[in-house]
């Protein structure tokens, strides 16, 4: 029944976010790639929030974009509305979001596969991969085929094990009704995978012209065109808005009433939900001293009537969704279109991953996206370009390409998800970087560019416009440590209100480091003789301005890759090494860390174990008692 | 291999008269001699050598402390580091002071245990004894650990850890805004934040107020046993202690050496001292008449005179009363189980309004009185030693001093303007640093607490 179909270098199985930045990025990089998705026409498929970016996960997008990788275009072509958020904020937290055209999206991404050379998309279910002496070589799919590769991608998100549950019902299925990828989970546990089960959850979507938006508050995009690509250079202008509204005591008594009926508390769920995205029966039971919850109306794209309900995840039974629905203000006559519902799948247990996603029991096997145990459509495709990354590399035999903690948040992302796991689907937070300050959405070209050049994701012309932006920045950075601001009355006519007078001749960049000073004041009083796009003055700003917090944070990037650089020779019986605490032999015998550096990060793994790890290292002894 | 240099006391605490604390490391040179001011720069001094001089604090330009310094360049080391010893007085203050102005000056508070390790790391120990390293970095481990523990029940560790909790939902309160922008929790504004923040550093500055007067430290209430020879201070001391500690003969001047001993009389914690440090020679007054011996008195928190009920007044122990004036005194007049020699009503003449009690401790008398007499002078007063909080260790106080300056930072910031996400990085760290001081840094609870402190959600 089974037939021999063609070889590839790479096969990436999904087409979901983390598989299209996936498929792309090993296609990019000269690997021939097969990508295999269950079905064609949900391509990048939004099954939740039609949305991307955000605070951490804007910064994500940028980074992948910096990386050669699509999200950040695609965004830029198919969004709705875009705003920047944080802005009263430091820089570090600023963060793009944008509202997608939720079809426009994935056709979009579509067409960009289609025409992308050494990439082929094909529809089909993979429900076996071919692994010999624990080295993957290929895959199976439902049809009998056998694709051989170098390297096999799986990203097969939600998909795994589905379960869909609405109230008292509950049946196996994918996101949105699609099926589930049933075998291929088991098969992955008969391979030795350890997988737990997660849980997450929608709302329900409702008939625009069944709103009555006077009872809301509108919702604008900026006025300032944005994007989330550094090559974007078209806007689109025409926004439409979102809008805002509050659930009321009516809402809460209503679902407090019918508690009973909730999966949730029927104890008919058994996977780990997040915390971050409880629903709304959740939130209404968790936090009861609040009076309401905001709920956000979102337009699902331009081509639609449907508006997705933010802020109303729920799984409880469908009628309920309906009498819930009418007592929020604005929606007294809603027409919902599809009823919310809460989705269990299984999940990879992520420290089964070395830091390059490949798998730790199964050699050329990689694994990316929402399969890891993390929950977003950012964090899918940041673990996605990774994966197609190496995948691609390993084809090609060469090293994988490891992104460290200061080097952007897909490396805090990817190092927490392999080295401490994840009990719940896994979200970014800003306060997951312990280096925020360094990681920012407008330096994230600065970190990766360089990177994506070197590895052949960026082409030549992209990466020349990029040292000279990077060059420029130097150069006045450098004017402005000369040029000297001496006092007078014009000068102190140009300083803001706030600030104290300037009273001695003063450094352009120490002037700078007053909070309340702008560049623009600067320029004004110590004017370039060259031209400034607005790109390069807001990265002199920054990087004058908060020098003294952004040089501290150096300081520690310096201890920690100082950490980083001591290898842990692979093999380690941890258990052989006498002073190490019980635990922590445990916990380094499962993540088996590459570095001290990962080590000291290790759950469970104190300072004093990680000492006697790197006495023991330094002793040579680990030769001896190598497994 | 260069590593960031570290620094910790290196004598046991409380034992002996002169304290070390020990720097290591690529700057350890440097550091010391931005706070040293002797003959000659550090700097320029050859290596092995030690020399004497004041230790500046830079904030304030007042000599903090009189030190001699060792300076050792490696590779000829210990540690094959750069090191220099700051040799200063033995009491707890002095030695953390001093402790302090080289953390502040740039080096980091040593792990249990680092010195070995770095030596062992740069070459200078053989690969033999490796397994004699791990057991000493896991011994000082835990023994840090223990003595944490010990120290940390109660008040103290309740203390920080509902520092850490306010900090923890300040920090929370920021990231909500940041992570979550659209959600409708209160903007942290400028002055809540300031407010917050004060309080919490009125808290550290309180416990540090504390440490400091060195009253609340694991050493005690300094008390000092004065009295002629053979008046029995040896024996009172060991009645204190409940053991015998120190040596009782009936030969006069058996007490040769210091002897201290830590003693919880009642709820007061007491450093015992027994002097043999004020020599007893046989003109006694003369010998505390020495300089040094009398600010040895002087710094004491409370002097425990002994008299011997079976010999008569003498000179000698006139000069006594005159020389702890104005102290806190408790008189003892002991052996009353032998005949009454003593005259009684000049003794109470110079007791003036000091307490005085009668005890027998070759037959174990008085002594409850006296213990309810020190506990009674202590709790009555301003030291209100049921409120004490414990600090522990020379190592809780540079912490503490750390955390504190950390929160200055970040108040410094908020008044200058920083954006909250600026500010956040130095409450954060005062947050793991108080943390170290209790033992508890799980990086997961912010996120724990973002999620129960604010209902955030799709
Ligand atoms: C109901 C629901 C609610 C969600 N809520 C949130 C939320 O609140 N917040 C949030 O951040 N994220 C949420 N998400 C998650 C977000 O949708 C995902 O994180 C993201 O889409 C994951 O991307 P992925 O590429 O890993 O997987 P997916 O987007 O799920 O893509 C998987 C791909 O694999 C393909 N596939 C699966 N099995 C096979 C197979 N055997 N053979 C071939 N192809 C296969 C599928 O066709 C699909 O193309 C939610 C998802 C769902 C379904
Ligand atoms: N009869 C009697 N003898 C006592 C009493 N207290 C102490 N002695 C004895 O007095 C002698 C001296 O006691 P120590 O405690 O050594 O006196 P000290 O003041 O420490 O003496 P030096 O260290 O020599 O200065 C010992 O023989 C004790 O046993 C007491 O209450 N009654
Ligand atoms: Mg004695």
């Amino acid at each position: 029944m089974g037939y021999k179909a063609d070889s590839y270098d790479v096969i990436v199985v999904g087409a979901g976010h983390a598989g299209v930045e996936a498929g792309l990025a090993s296609a990019r990089m000269g690997a021939k790639t097969l990508m295999l998705t269950l079905n064609l026409d949900s391509v990048a498929f939004m099954p939740c929030n039609p949305s991307v970016g955000g605070p951490a996960k804007g910064i994500v997008v940028r980074e992948i974009d910096a990386l050669g990788g699509e999200m950040g275009r695609n965004i830029d072509k198919t969004h709705i509305q875009m705003r920047m958020l944080n802005t009263g904020k430091g820089p570090a937290v600023r963060a793009l979001r944008a509202q997608a055209d939720k079809v426009l999206y994935q056709s979009e991404m579509k067409r960009t596969i289609e025409e992308q050379d050494n990439l082929t998309l094909l529809q089909g279910m993979v429900e076996k991969l071919i692994v010999e002496d624990g080295v993957c070589k290929g895959v199976i799919t439902k049809t009998g085929a056998e694709y051989e590769a170098k390297s096999v991608v799986l990203t097969t998100g939600t998909f795994m094990r589905g379960r869909v549950i609405i109230g008292d019902l509950s049946y196996e299925s994918g996101p949105n009704n699609m099926q589930p990828s049933v075998n291929l989970s088991h098969h992955l546990e008969e391979l030795g995978f350890e997988m737990v089960r997660f849980k997450t959850g929608t709302p329900p979507r409702v008939n625009n012209k069944s709103i009555d938006y006077s009872k809301t508050e509108i919702q604008p995009g900026d006025e300032k065109p944005r994007a989330f690509s550094y090559e974007t250079t078209e806007f689109i202008t025409d926004q439409l808005p979102c809008w805002l509204t509050y659930t009321g005591e009516e809402t809460h008594k209503l679902i407090n009433d019918n508690l009973h009926r909730s999966p949730m508390y029927s104890g008919m769920i058994e996977g780990t939900g997040p915390r971050y995205c409880p629903s709304i029966e959740d939130k209404i039971v968790r936090f009861n001293d609040k009076p309401r919850h905001q709920i956000f109306l979102e337009p699902e794209g331009r081509n639609t009537k449907e508006v997705y309900v933010q802020g109303l995840s729920t799984s409880l039974p469908e009628d309920l969704q309906q009498k819930i629905l009418k007592t929020v203000p604005g929606l007294e006559n809603v027409e919902m279109m599809r009823a919310g519902y809460a989705i269990e799948y299984d999940v990879m247990v992520p420290t089964q991953l070395w830091p390059s996603l490949e798998t730790k029991t199964v050699k050329n096997l990689f694994t990316a996206g929402q399969l890891n145990g993390t929950s977003g459509y950012e964090e899918a495709a940041g673990q996605g370009i990774m994966s197609g990354i190496n995948a691609a590399r390993n084809a090609q035999g060469r090293e994988a390409v490891i992104l460290d903690r200061s080097q952007g948040y897909i490396g805090v992302m990817i190092d927490d998800l392999v080295t401490k796991g994840t009990n719940e689907p896994y979200r970014l937070l800003t306060s997951r970087a312990e280096y925020r300050l360094l990681l920012r959405h407008d330096n994230a070209d600065l970190r990766l560019t360089e990177l994506g050049y070197e590895i052949g994701m960026i082409p030549k012309e992209r990466y020349d416009r990029f040292v000279a932006k990077k060059e420029m920045i130097e150069k006045e950075m450098k004017r402005l440590e000369k040029v000297v601001i001496k006092p007078s009355e014009q000068v102190n006519a140009v300083l803001p209100e706030k600030s104290t007078e300037l009273k001695e001749a003063m450094h352009a960049a120490n002037l700078l480091k007053r909070p309340e000073v702008t560049y623009q004041e600067i320029h004004q009083l110590a004017p370039a003789d060259f031209d400034i796009p607005e790109d390069v003055a807001e990265q002199v700003e920054i990087q004058v301005k908060y020098s003294g917090y952004i040089n501290k944070s150096l300081q520690q990037v310096e201890r920690m890759k100082k950490m980083d650089e001591k290898k842990i020779p692979d093999g380690i019986d941890y258990y052989a090494i006498g002073g190490l605490a019980t635990e922590a032999k445990q916990k380094l015998d499962e993540v088996r860390p590459l570095s001290i550096g990962q080590a000291s990060r290790v759950s469970g793994v104190n300072p004093a174990d990680v000492s006697i790890l790197l006495v023991y290292i330094e002793q040579g002894k680990i030769a001896k008692i190598a497994k | 291999m260069e590593y960031e240099t570290i620094a910790a006391i290196s004598t046991p605490m409380g034992e002996g008269a002169i304290a070390i604390v020990r720097l290591s490391g690529e700057e350890a040179i440097k550091i010391a001699d931005r706070l040293y001011k002797g003959k000659q720069p550090l700097e320029s001094v050859d290596t092995h050598t030690i020399h004497y001089g004041h230790l500046i604090d830079p904030d304030t330009e007042q000599t903090a402390e009189e030190v001699m310094v060792s300076v050792m360049r490696g590779p000829r080391t210990f540690t094959r580091e750069d090191i220099v010893e700051i040799n200063c007085h033995g009491g707890l203050v002095s030695v953390n002071r001093v402790l302090e102005l080289v953390l502040r000056g740039g080096a980091r508070l040593a792990e249990p245990g680092e010195f070995t390790k770095r030596a062992f790391l740069n070459g200078r120990i053989d690969l033999s004894q490796a397994e004699a390293v791990i057991d000493l970095i896991r011994a000082k481990t835990d023994r840090a650990m223990n003595v944490a523990l010990n120290q940390m029940e109660g008040r103290l560790s309740t203390l920080i850890a509902s520092l850490r909790q306010q900090l923890l939902e300040t920090v929370a309160h920021v990231e909500v805004n940041i992570d979550y922008p659209e959600y409708d929790a209160e903007e942290m504004s400028k002055d809540l934040l300031t407010t917050q923040l004060k309080e919490v550093e009125k808290e550290i500055e309180g416990i540090l107020v504390t440490a400091r007067q060195g009253k609340i430290l694991r050493e005690g209430l300094s008390t000092v046993i004065v009295g002629r020879p053979n008046v029995g201070k040896s024996s009172l001391l060991n009645s204190l202690v409940h053991e015998n500690k120190a040596i009782v003969t009936d030969v006069p001047g058996t007490t040769r050496d210091v002897i201290e001993e830590y003693v919880n009389v009642r709820g007061v914690p007491l450093r015992l001292v027994d002097t043999a440090g004020i020599r007893e020679t046989e003109d006694l007054v003369e010998r505390i008449g020495v300089e040094r011996s009398r600010e040895r008195l002087k710094q004491a928190d409370l002097i425990l005179l002994v008299l011997n009920y079976n010999d008569e007044l003498t000179h000698e122990d006139e000069k006594l009363f005159e020389a702890v004036k104005g102290m806190d005194v408790i008189v003892i007049i002991n052996k009353t189980d032998l005949d009454e020699k003593l005259d009684l009503d000049r003794v109470k003449e110079l007791a003036e309004e000091h307490p005085m009690i009668t005890t027998s401790l070759k037959n174990e008398q008085g002594v409850d009185e006296l213990e309810q007499s020190i506990s009674e002078l202590f709790f009555a007063g301003e030291v209100e030693s049921q409120d004490l909080t414990y600090v522990s260790n020379s190592r809780h106080i540079a912490l503490l001093e750390q955390s504190r300056r950390t929160l200055e930072d970040a108040l410094e910031a908020v008044e200058s303007g920083m954006p909250v996400d600026m500010v956040q990085i130095d409450i954060t760290r005062t947050w793991e640093i108080l943390g170290e001081i209790i033992g508890d840094s799980v990086s997961d609870s912010l996120i724990d607490q973002l999620f129960s402190q604010f209902c955030l959600g799709k």
